[in-house]
């Protein structure tokens, strides 16, 4: 089968990319906005088209230890889900990285109950952060099915072997349809060898014991701190395996993307499909002469520091737009970045933005104040505390439904 | 049935796969009960844990078994079970693994794991019919961590969310559920009770099962010296006390059709039982509390009185 070209949605995109893995098995469970993943791959395996098991387990916590388990037995497994499915499942989220196992999972970010809703947000993935899982964040339906293929070479490299998330927006991403080009599969099986599990078995032959019990702080330690290392070299295998990527299919992921940064003086900083609205705005701002420019962040776990810092250092202001929030804190990636600046000699102002929350728009207008922003900071030196973005039509119309719940408005 | 049934303790296999040095409590009715059931399943089976006291059993490097282990967490070692069985059926159809390598895969948990936050995985398992062996030790409460109410816990035992106090002299006022039935109502092929006071009957059982493909579930009545308050040389006599006085009825259902397989030819009194038992003491001490014990009696009458001697198949 050659490269084909179709109008894929972000579902059957990564849908695509599992079936061009050659996974053995997908055990599942539905939740919108990703279930098309998994009614597609359904599909093509009761179709006989592809060479695989699927399997309805009984929670999103079945289906992840069904998961690492299958893994930890040596097959290649995939499986998805999304916002409150990830976190029932939470506790094996730890508990499978733990087992090294490098399965790929799909997270299609919703936002989080209460009140409970179906539209993105990142707070989802982000509480899977420390997880011990990698993390790759998409922008666009053929980055979601290439990213499912580096993602597997990636997890199942030796130096790494831990689970990794691929991410992508709901609805903006998992239904939208864009052309995408689906790999051959000859080109994708130079690139992804068949899964060797020479770490995880279950064979009689050779009895394991594995996911056992420590007792005692200094063992935990050693075995928790070799899922950093691990993870951290996963940077390393992460530009080898991109590299060779564009080799085979002359498309190239960095671990960030810098859009029109070179010569910026402001970035917006950014991720997932609202990148696409920043970079709209960017063109705009540019033609009116300023310098500004998006970072998008993709990798997320491991973090990127130095490729973060290479793109960001010397710039005279950076706005991050965060389209999550850690209650009681603020955006989580703007502490992070700030984090990764803070030993920078030639470090940028650093401002705060929450925005998208539950795919809230994010409107021109929006951009153009936070353009606005970074411009007025770098006048001033002066930083303002982090803001919501929220326009005040969006105010008038959450006051006349407060009304219509009977909440008047108290002075 | 090609299989061949044993009818005395001579002639239980002398295989171990279970060694000791475990850090098993004195006494621990469930190990005694495990060592039996892996002398029937054998080498060839991967253990798959749930939290419980037997997580303690294997602890980085060492595992006491000749079988492999994946401890999971507390509420889907079953669908640990269906990722692994799953997979080796996958590996060998594929020919990427040999027919020969091929495993048994059994579950392994305590009460809390199987009668109230597993219960879902469990049910998922056997709605799919799952090939797998599945082992509860009910000790009738959340003993790794002290001895707590489980869904398993029976009317007036004392426990450390049930304790006897001024507003509560019977301890526990909630009745045992009856997971055997609700195992049952998914209408497994082999279904049975076992106890380590009747290893041939256990060995039997484990023989009979092997002989269904989909799910084999075991539930054990395990003595627990340190949550019964009991003397743990004593564990192998209270668990034969359970049986002689109808407490726990030892049965199998094949595809729901339940045996059972061990009738007293004359009921002990519960009292017998329960006179024993710390967690029970309040029933005798500082007053007799004849109303519980009477109860607890009625209950175990009531169930008998619904078995006919048809149901009684000789070990």
């Amino acid at each position: 089968m050659a490269r084909t070209r179709e109008m894929l949605t972000g579902n059957t995109s990564v849908a695509w990319g599992v079936r061009l893995a050659e996974v053995d098995y997908v055990p599942t469970y539905p939740i919108t906005p990703q279930t098309e993943i998994i009614e597609t791959l359904a599909k093509w395996i009761y179709d006989g088209v592809m060479d695989a098991r699927c399997v309805s387990l009984d929670s999103e916590h079945s289906m992840i230890t069904a998961a690492g388990a299958a893994s930890a037995t040596g097959v290649r497994v995939f499986t998805a889900t999304s916002s409150q499915g990830l976190l029932y499942g939470f506790e094996m989220l730890y508990t499978v990285a733990g087992w090294r196992v490098p399965f790929v999972m799909v997270n299609v970010s919703r936002g989080l109950s209460s009140p409970i809703t179906l539209e993105p947000d990142h707070n989802d993935i982000l509480a899977a952060r420390d997880s011990g899982f990698l993390q790759i964040h998409c922008e666009t339906c053929q980055e979601a099915l290439d990213s499912i293929l580096m993602a597997y070479r990636l997890a199942e490299d030796e130096r790494v072997l831990l689970p990794i998330f691929v991410n992508m927006d709901g609805f903006h991403l998992s239904f939208t349809r864009e052309p995408v080009e689906i790999p051959d599969i000859d080109e994708v099986r130079r690139f992804l060898p068949p899964y060797q599990s020479n770490h995880a078995f279950f064979k009689a032959s050779q009895p394991m014991a594995q996911g056992l019990a420590v007792i005692g702080g200094s063992s935990y330690s050693y075995f928790k701190y070799q899922m950093h290392l691990a993870s951290m070299k996963a940077l390393i295998v992460y530009q080898e395996v991109s590299e060779e990527f564009n080799k085979i299919f002359g498309r190239s992921y960095n671990t960030t993307e810098g859009y029109m940064t070179h010569d910026a003086e402001y970035i917006l900083v950014m991720s997932n499909s609202f990148s696409t609205l920043g970079k709209a705005a960017i063109e705009k701002v540019r033609k009116k002469g300023m310098k500004a420019g998006l970072l998008r962040l993709r990798l997320l776990r491991p973090f990127p520091d130095a490729d973060l810092k290479a793109i960001l250092k010397g710039k005279k202001a950076v706005a991050v737009i965060d389209q999550n929030i850690s209650v009681g804190k603020g955006g989580i990636w703007y502490s992070e970045i700030a984090g990764a600046l803070y030993h920078e000699k030639n470090k940028p102002l650093l401002l705060s933005f929450i925005g998208g929350l539950g795919g809230k728009n994010i409107s021109a207008q929006e951009f153009e104040f936070i353009f606005n922003a970074m411009i007025k900071a770098f006048n001033t030196g002066e930083i303002e505390t982090p803001r919501l973005l929220y326009t005040e039509g969006e105010w008038r119309e959450m006051e006349r439904l407060k009304s219509i719940a009977g909440k008047t408005y108290n002075k | 049935m090609n299989m061949t049934l044993i009818k005395s303790i001579k002639d239980l296999p002398a295989e171990e796969n279970l060694f000791p040095g475990t850090p098993t409590c004195a006494g621990c009715g469930g190990l005694l009960a495990l060592r039996h059931c892996l002398k029937a399943l054998g080498k060839k089976t991967v253990i798959v844990n749930a939290a419980g006291c037997f997580t303690l059993l294997s602890v980085y490097p060492f595992t006491p078994f000749q079988n492999s282990w994946l401890y999971t967490a507390m509420a889907c070692a079953p669908a640990g079970a269906q990722g692994i069985r799953d997979a080796l059926d996958i590996l060998i159809k594929k020919r990427r693994l040999d027919p020969k390598e091929d495993l048994k895969v059994m579950v392994l948990t305590g009460d809390g794991v199987a009668y109230d936050i597993g219960l879902a995985s469990t049910s998922g398992a056997l709605h799919r019919n799952l090939d797998f062996y599945y082992i509860c030790s009910d000790n009738e409460a959340y003993g790794n961590t002290g001895f707590q109410s489980s869904g398993a816990t029976p009317f007036a035992s004392r426990t450390g969310t049930t304790p006897v106090g001024k507003t509560s002299v019977a301890g526990s006022i909630l009745p045992k559920k009856n997971l055997f039935e609700i195992w049952r109502s998914h209408n497994p092929p082999y279904l049975a009770t076992i106890s380590p006071s009747h290893p041939v009957d256990l060995i039997n059982k484990f023989t009979k099962a092997e002989t269904y493909k989909g799910p084999k579930l075991f539930i054990n009545l395990s003595p627990c010296p340190a949550g019964w308050s009991t003397d743990p040389a004593h564990s192998a006599r209270l668990a034969k006390l359970a049986v002689d006085t109808g407490i726990w009825s030892l049965k199998e259902a094949i595809y729901g059709d339940v045996r059972h397989t061990v009738i007293p030819r004359k009921f002990k009194p519960v009292e017998a039982y329960l006179k024993e038992q710390g967690r029970f003491a309040h029933l005798f001490k500082p007053v007799r509390q004849e109303d519980v014990i009477r109860k607890i009696q009625e209950m175990v009458d009531q169930y008998w009185n619904g078995i006919q001697k048809k149901d009684f198949i000789p070990a």
